[in-house]
């Protein structure tokens, strides 16, 4: 605290006192100050990691944090350099000075040098984050839903709230009947309960999984956009009337973790949250088997 | 006119003798910009008011507000924002910003008033088509005005209008306002459509002899690229908008696909593809984040030269760079969508086109600084503007890096980081844009200056508030917040992130900088009528043709008499000259000459 304080004092003086010295005009000198204080203060909480995300769960997430880690280093130095350049202009060239403005057109030189160190860093960055994006959208765009060694869940977005489907026993999905939704009956999504597939399905409001296992998530909704999002597990995708999202992840560290929409959905929108519980294997089974003795 | 070389001697029309014609529905394009700007100045209140009442919602959700309660009882009785009018508030902040001020003053009204005059030109070249953009401009404004008072209130789905939120009615509240504001947007997307069609003929075809396109200030050269991409993206949010329109009330099914269930009532529509509206509406909504950020480059690079006393630093580059980001700006619009659903291997092509367009951006602010560089500036108001454009553009466009990747999408979409780059990118970097015209270009058109100290004092206060309010903004996206959530408790990583004391600071920042706007407001109409007269035809020794006309300019701007062009429009501080600056206009006897003579 002293410190700051004494930064502060240290910093004011200095804006006091000098443009007297070095013979500036304050103008200028403030723009300079300005531009260069906005950037460090931008800057800082970044770096200290002031506020900041909380920490991933999966390998993906861990490698979504790389990517997110590289970009800050490559636009910081870019932001940090295009600011100190500026006020530095600003600062200097902003003297009242008796000789006139140095006359040039440009430069190609130059010019050759920002297009290409642009060009390699901003695109040399898209093909960096390739693996997390891959990792994360193309395999499942590429396999059939539902593969054997994993557990699959079922997430469908509703006004406003979450409504999660397990296959139950029999590690299948029975097939939904619009006509059969009815959310006071405790049927939201329509299952139909005289299907032997669809008998043992358990619908519930909050999503429970194992830890350190594969987990396929199918994303559909009823009615409108929603977004599904998992903040420590770095993945986001919309669920679409009509398309079913599909989303892979493998936590490997117990705990709860809130799922709150990311999609505007209407009026409640900001109320739309579940939360997704990571357990132990026997926990897991246990609550399963706990959802489904209410199906009784 | 002592400044012109020589000139041609054209047809003079005369100025119309009643007041109507002269002053409202006018064919003069310097009236009609000036309209344009003053619908702009007004549109600008309406959304700072509604975005104000955003972050009082925000951060004092169960005050009342004097005054609105009795403006909408329903909305907001006793003055309490209900969650539903917040989004409203929301939608109607984003749409009056994004079209009636960001897309009009920027092009319509400075583009309009300038352009003409800079290229040497009586007029523009269809002036009863610009007459009619205005108006039909002014239509749209008044359609979108009605959405606050109809039945239902405004629309909730924000300013993108996704659909099945924005096609049916069940799933928001039922009312009208969705279509007065599809209404609204479609008269828009027509006008704008008019006169960009205007700005390109008048740039290609009226040119004064002498100004081949590559001795074009960079301000016509943004407003000639702005216009092709109006031109082309504007038509395409006509189309959705219509077929929106035919599905919320002709029972179409465009935007709604079958086996929709809201309050347990099956849909009865089938067939259309909530996706393709995204699609439609990207490929307006990218090229429109350019053509309200667009002119706002030209005019900084204008200004950055003309009181930097500096050519341009690499002119050619800057218009090539210009051409790239307007080209590539209609091939990026899927990154709006990268969490939609679409396919992801789309999603990584539009990435790599998306960061291809930072390069561009890249060259401009290097190019900026290098005007700067070696310069011998003056720091009046436009520059000071000027300048703080550059800062706010780079740190903008800088976040935008972040967005362009999927793979960091992942994490970003659909959170405050989104919000934070896109205000400070397209809203406030384009506003410092058009601060930095009205103040330089203002002694032109009026013939007496803005305060200069009322405007130092503003811009202060703007650069430190705007980076106040929207700085944090990126932390709260780290948390990460998501957008468009009417309150912000409730969410258990955000409570323990410490996001309240955020949006304290944001709403805090956020009032202070909104009521800086008054002295803007109070400046603008108290120079209007006492600032300092401006005597001379070019008070700021700059070299394009609108500082060769007369103060204010006389109705058909060069009065019969159309100079010729002889040199590019960045000639300061040429060696061996008499002055630090050369006009268009001059010949190279008198700017060399004159030397010699004195």
């Amino acid at each position: 605290m002293v410190l700051i304080v004494a930064l502060a004092i240290w910093l004011i003086c200095i804006l006091l006192v000098a443009p007297f010295v070095v013979k500036i005009r304050l103008t200028n000198f403030l723009l300079a100050v300005a531009i260069w204080l906005i950037c460090v203060a931008l800057t800082i909480p970044f770096v200290a990691k002031t506020w900041w995300m909380p920490d991933p769960i999966t390998d993906h997430a861990r490698l979504v944090d790389g990517q997110m880690a590289l970009t800050f280093v490559v636009t910081g130095v870019v932001f940090i350099l295009a600011h100190l350049a500026l006020g530095y202009a600003v600062l200097k060239f902003g003297r009242d000075r008796s000789e006139p403005a140095e006359y040039t057109t440009g430069n190609d030189r130059w010019e050759l040098l920002w297009t290409s160190a642009a060009t390699v860093l901003f695109v040399g960055l898209v093909f960096m984050g390739y693996t997390a994006w891959a990792e994360a959208r193309f395999a499942e765009a590429a396999t059939q839903p539902g593969s054997p060694d994993r557990e699959v869940v079922e997430v469908t977005g509703q006004q406003f709230v979450w409504n999660i489907r397990y296959p139950g026993p029999d590690g299948k999905f029975g097939p939904l009947d619009v006509n059969l939704i009815d959310d006071s009956l405790g049927n939201p999504l329509g299952v139909d309960r005289g299907n032997p597939d669809g008998k043992d399905d358990i619908v519930v409001p909050r999503m429970a999984v194992p830890v350190d296992k594969e987990i396929e998530v199918i994303l559909r909704t009823k009615d409108v956009l929603h977004n599904f999002f998992v903040p420590e597990l770095r993945l986001k995708l919309d669920t679409v009337p009509g398309i079913d999202g599909r989303l892979r992840f493998k936590p490997d560290k117990v705990g709860t973790y809130e799922i709150a929409c990311s999609e505007l959905c209407g009026l409640g929108h900001y109320k739309m949250r579940s939360y997704l519980d990571v357990m132990e294997q026997a926990d897991y089974e246990q609550w399963l088997a706990e959802q489904a003795s209410f199906l009784q | 006119m002592n400044e012109v070389a020589e000139y041609v001697e054209v047809h003079r029309h005369p100025e119309p003798k009643s007041f109507i014609s002269r002053w409202i529905f006018s064919l003069d394009h310097k009236v009609i910009g000036i309209q344009y700007v003053m619908l702009a100045v007004v549109a600008v209140f309406i959304g700072m008011a509604l975005s104000l009442l955003i972050r009082l919602r925000l951060v004092w959700p169960e005050q009342a507000v004097p005054l609105l309660g009795d403006l909408f009882p329903v909305g907001a009785p006793d003055g309490i924002m209900t969650p539903e009018f917040y989004l409203s508030m929301l939608t109607m902040h984003g749409t009056m910003m994004v079209f009636m001020v960001l897309t009009t003053a920027p092009q319509g009204g400075f583009g309009n008033y300038v352009l003409p005059i800079q290229i040497g030109a009586n007029d523009m070249a269809f002036p009863r088509l610009n007459m009619l953009s205005f108006w039909t401009t002014f239509l749209s404004f008044c359609a979108l005005m009605m959405a606050f008072f109809v039945e239902g209130g405004a629309p909730i789905s924000g300013w993108t209008a996704y659909p099945p939120l924005s096609a049916l009615d069940s799933a928001v509240i039922a009312g009208t306002g969705q279509d007065w504001w599809i209404i609204s947007i479609a008269l828009f997307c027509v006008a704008s459509l008019l006169g960009a069609l205007n700005f390109i003929v008048t740039t290609l075809e009226l040119r004064a002899k002498g100004l081949t396109m590559m001795r074009l200030p960079l301000t016509v050269w943004t407003w000639f690229v702005t216009a092709i991409l109006g031109l082309l993206a504007f038509g395409v949010l006509l189309a959705a908008g219509v077929l929106l329109l035919l599905d919320r009330n002709l029972g179409t099914s465009f935007f709604i696909p079958a086996g929709l269930v809201i309050n347990d009532q099956l849909i009865d529509r089938s067939g259309g593809s909530p996706i393709l509206w995204q699609h439609l509406f990207w490929f307006f909504g990218h090229p429109e984040v350019y053509i309200a950020i667009l002119p706002g480059m030209g005019v900084t690079s204008h200004i950055l030269a003309t009181f930097a006393r500096k050519p341009v630093f690499g002119y050619k580059v800057m218009v090539y760079a210009v051409a790239a980001i307007g080209g590539l700006g209609f091939v990026v619009w899927g990154h709006h969508m990268f969490m939609s659903g679409m396919s992801p291997y789309s999603a990584f092509v539009f990435s790599v086109l998306t960061m291809c367009i930072g390069v561009p951006s890249a060259i401009k602010t290097f190019n900026w600084i290098g005007t700067l560089w070696g310069g011998k500036i003056r720091f009046t108001s436009p520059m000071l503007y000027s300048v703080g454009f550059v800062s706010l553009f780079v740190t903008g466009g800088l976040s935008g890096i972040f967005l362009g990747q999927p793979t960091v999408d992942l994490f970003f979409h659909d959170t405050y980081f989104v919000v934070a780059h896109f205000h400070l990118i397209m809203g406030v970097a384009a506003i410092f844009g058009m601060f930095a015209g009205l103040t330089f270009w203002f002694p032109k058109m009026f013939g007496r200056f803005m305060n200069e100290g009322l405007s130092k004092v503003h811009f202060w206060l703007t650069f430190l508030g705007v980076y106040a309010i929207f700085g944090p903004m990126h932390y709260l996206g780290m948390l990460p917040h998501p957008r468009r959530y009417a309150e912000i408790t409730g969410v258990d990583y955000l409570a323990a992130g410490g996001s309240a004391e955020i949006h304290y600071f944001i709403t805090i920042a956020a009032m202070i900088t909104i009521t800086a706007q008054l002295i803007f407001l109070f400046n603008l109409v108290w120079s209007l009528f006492k600032g300092k007269v401006c005597s001379d035809d070019n008070p700021w020794e700059a070299t394009t043709l609108e500082w060769a006309v007369p103060t204010p300019p006389p109705y058909d701007n060069f009065a019969g008499k159309i100079p010729t062009v002889y040199r590019g429009a960045y000639d300061f501080s040429l060696p061996k000259a008499k002055r630090d600056y050369a006009m268009q206009c001059n010949s190279d006897d008198m700017v060399y000459q004159q030397a010699a003579g004195d």
